[in-house]
C-alpha cells in the first residue's frame, strides 16, 4: 500500500504537471494518441519478450515524432491526421494483445493499471520522471510559458519554441511510459487531462495552474486509491472517477464563469 | 558610413507549390519608415519573414544588422528585430495577464536560465505606459479587444528593445478608431525612437503617413517603389490591383467622404 500510495503521488504530479501543456496548447487528442502509443509498444515488447517499458517508450516517442511537425507546422488539418494515427495504434495494440501466446493478463493489466503491485523500481523511475518533468518546468518557465501561450510570438523574440515543443513531447511520452502500469493505457489520459483541466478552470496566472493542477492530480490518485481500498474495486477506474469528478467541480465553481464586478453595474444614464 | 540595416538580394522563398517571392531586392537605411503594400498574396508577410529570420530562403541572401541568414541562425537576430503580427485569437481563459505578456519581448534578450529582475519589470510598465494600456495591466489578456491586444502587441515588441520594427497589417479587423489609435501609436514610436520601420498593409487607408518609403508589391515581386506621393497614383493602383482607373478614383473618393 505505501508504494501505492507515492506511485499515485509522483504519477499524480508527472501527469497533471504535463497535463498542463496539453490544456493550454489545446492539443487533448495529440495526449491520447500518445497514451495508446504508449500502450501498443508495451503490448509489443510483452508479445516479443522485451521490457514492456522500453516498448512503450519507443512508440510513443515514434509517434511524437510524427505527431510533431504536424502540430509545429500547422499544415494539413492535424487532428485529422492524428486521428489517423491514433486509431493505428489502438488497432496495433489489439492485434498485438491477439498475437500474445498465452494468458493475456500482463496485457490487461496494462491496460487497466495496477498500481498496488508496483515495485520499489517502478516508484524510483516514477520519481525521477516527476522530478524532471517539475524540474524542466521550473528552470525553463518562461521559455515554457512564452511557447504555450503563442508558439510563433516566442519564436519572434527569439526563443528556441520548436524545441520546446519537442522537448514537451518528449516529455509526455516519458510520464506515459512510466504511468503505463499503475494507472493503465486506457485510463491514464484522463489522469494527465482532468487535473489540468480543472486547474485552468480556476485562476488566471499560469504558475499557479501549475501547481493546482498538481495538488489535483496527487489528490485524484489519493482519494481513488481511498476508494479502490474501501470498496474493492480498481484502482485505476477510482483514480480517473476521483479526478473527473475534482474537473466537474472546478467548472461548476470556476470564477471564470461569472460577470467581473466591474461589468456588473449598469451603466448609469449621467455617464452615457 | 554606409547606414544599409537590410539588405535583400535576389531572394526566392517558396511555400509547397507555392512561389511567394520570386527574385525580390530591397535595401533598407537605418531609421527608414517603408511602407509595403500590395494585393493579398503578394508576398508583403514573406518579406518580413526573411527580414527577422523566420522564412526560408531557396535562393539569394538576406543580411539584417550585419548578420547573414542562414537556416537555423534567426534566433540571435530575431532578439534584435521586433515584429507584430495581425489580431490573434487568443483563449479567453489564458492564464496571463497584459504585464505577463508584455514581458515575454524581453524573454529572448535575456536568455535561458534568467529571470526578469527588477529593471525588465520596469521596462515593461514604461512601454506599458508608452501605449497606454497601464490601466490594464492586471487584466487577464484573452480579455481585451481587438485594438487593446495589438497595443499591447506593440508594448511587448518595444520591450523588446529591438533595432528593428516589423509591423505585418497591425490594423486588419480593428475598427476605425482603434486603426487609428494604432497607426498615430506607430508614428509617434518611429518619431521619437528612430527605428528602422518595416509596415505592410493590403489597405491602403491603413498607411500611415510617416512613410518615407513606399514599395508596392505584386505577384511575388518589387513592382514598384518610390516616395509616397508618386507611388500612390490612381493609375499605378488600378494596375497594382487590376481594377479600372475610374473604380479606383471612385474608391478613394468614397473613403476621403467617410
Amino acid at each position: 500500500m505505501q508504494n501505492a500510495i507515492l506511485s499515485g503521488v509522483l504519477g499524480g504530479i508527472a501527469c497533471a504537471t504535463i497535463g498542463v501543456f496539453v490544456v493550454l496548447m489545446h492539443m487533448p487528442f495529440i495526449g491520447v494518441c500518445m497514451s495508446h502509443a504508449a500502450f501498443a509498444g508495451a503490448l509489443l515488447g510483452l508479445w516479443l519478450g522485451f521490457n514492456p517499458l522500453i516498448g512503450a517508450f519507443g512508440v510513443s516517442l515514434a509517434a511524437a515524432a510524427v505527431i510533431g511537425p504536424l502540430a509545429d507546422r500547422g499544415e494539413l488539418n492535424p487532428e485529422t491526421s492524428v486521428g489517423v494515427i491514433f486509431s493505428l495504434m489502438l488497432g496495433l495494440a489489439f492485434l498485438f494483445m491477439g498475437l500474445m501466446p498465452g494468458t493475456k493478463s500482463g496485457a490487461l493489466e496494462l491496460l487497466w493499471g495496477s498500481i498496488l503491485t508496483n515495485t520499489r523500481s517502478d516508484i524510483i523511475l516514477l520519481g525521477i520522471v516527476a522530478v524532471v518533468v517539475v524540474g524542466i518546468v521550473i528552470i525553463f518557465f518562461k521559455e515554457i510559458q512564452a511557447t504555450v501561450f503563442h508558439r510563433d510570438m516566442a519564436l519572434s523574440v527569439g526563443i528556441p519554441a520548436t524545441l520546446f515543443l519537442y522537448g514537451i513531447l518528449f516529455l509526455t511520452g516519458a510520464t506515459i511510459t512510466v504511468s503505463l502500469r499503475s494507472i493503465g493505457g486506457l485510463l491514464i489520459f484522463s489522469l494527465i487531462l482532468n487535473p489540468a483541466a480543472a486547474a485552468y478552470q480556476l485562476t488566471y496566472k499560469m504558475s499557479r495552474m501549475f501547481l493546482l493542477a498538481a495538488v489535483f492530480g496527487v489528490l485524484s490518485s489519493l482519494i481513488g486509491l481511498l476508494f479502490s481500498y474501501l470498496f474493492n474495486i480498481p484502482s485505476g477506474a477510482t483514480i480517473v472517477v476521483t479526478s473527473s469528478v475534482i474537473f466537474m467541480l472546478a467548472a461548476v465553481f470556476s470564477p471564470k464563469r461569472k460577470i467581473k464586478s466591474w461589468l456588473q453595474k449598469p451603466v448609469e444614464e449621467s455617464s452615457l | 558610413m554606409d547606414k544599409t540595416v537590410i539588405k535583400i538580394d535576389k531572394a526566392v522563398v517558396s511555400y509547397r507549390e507555392d512561389v511567394a517571392l520570386r527574385g525580390v531586392s530591397l535595401e533598407v537605411q537605418a531609421g527608414e519608415f517603408v511602407g509595403i503594400v500590395g494585393p493579398n498574396g503578394a508576398g508583403k508577410t514573406t518579406i518580413l519573414t526573411i527580414v527577422n529570420g523566420l522564412g526560408k530562403l531557396l535562393h539569394g541572401s538576406v543580411r539584417v544588422l550585419g548578420h547573414s541568414l542562414t537556416p537555423g541562425n534567426g534566433h540571435s537576430l530575431r532578439k534584435r528585430v521586433g515584429y507584430v503580427a495581425q489580431v490573434q485569437n487568443i483563449d479567453p481563459r489564458m492564464p496571463m495577464n497584459v504585464r505577463e505578456v508584455v514581458m515575454i519581448g524581453r524573454y529572448g534578450i535575456l536568455g535561458l536560465f534568467r529571470r526578469p529582475a527588477k529593471h525588465d519589470w520596469k521596462v515593461v510598465d514604461e512601454m506599458l505606459e508608452l501605449v497606454g494600456m497601464t490601466r490594464l495591466a492586471d487584466r487577464p489578456i484573452g480579455h481585451l479587444s481587438g485594438g487593446e491586444q495589438q497595443r499591447v502587441s506593440i508594448a511587448r515588441c518595444l520591450a523588446q528593445e529591438p533595432e528593428i520594427f516589423l509591423l505585418d497589417e497591425p490594423t486588419a479587423s480593428l475598427d476605425w478608431r482603434a486603426k487609428t489609435d494604432i497607426l498615430d501609436l506607430v508614428k509617434l514610436i518611429h518619431d521619437t525612437r528612430h527605428l528602422t520601420t518595416m509596415f505592410v498593409t493590403h489597405d491602403l487607408s491603413a498607411l500611415p503617413v510617416a512613410c518615407d518609403r513606399v514599395i508596392l508589391m505584386k505577384d511575388g515581386l518589387i513592382w514598384s517603389t518610390g516616395m509616397p506621393r508618386e507611388q500612390l497614383t490612381d493609375d499605378k493602383l488600378s494596375q497594382l490591383y487590376d481594377m479600372p482607373v475610374e473604380a479606383v478614383k471612385k474608391r478613394r473618393a468614397e473613403e476621403i467622404l467617410i
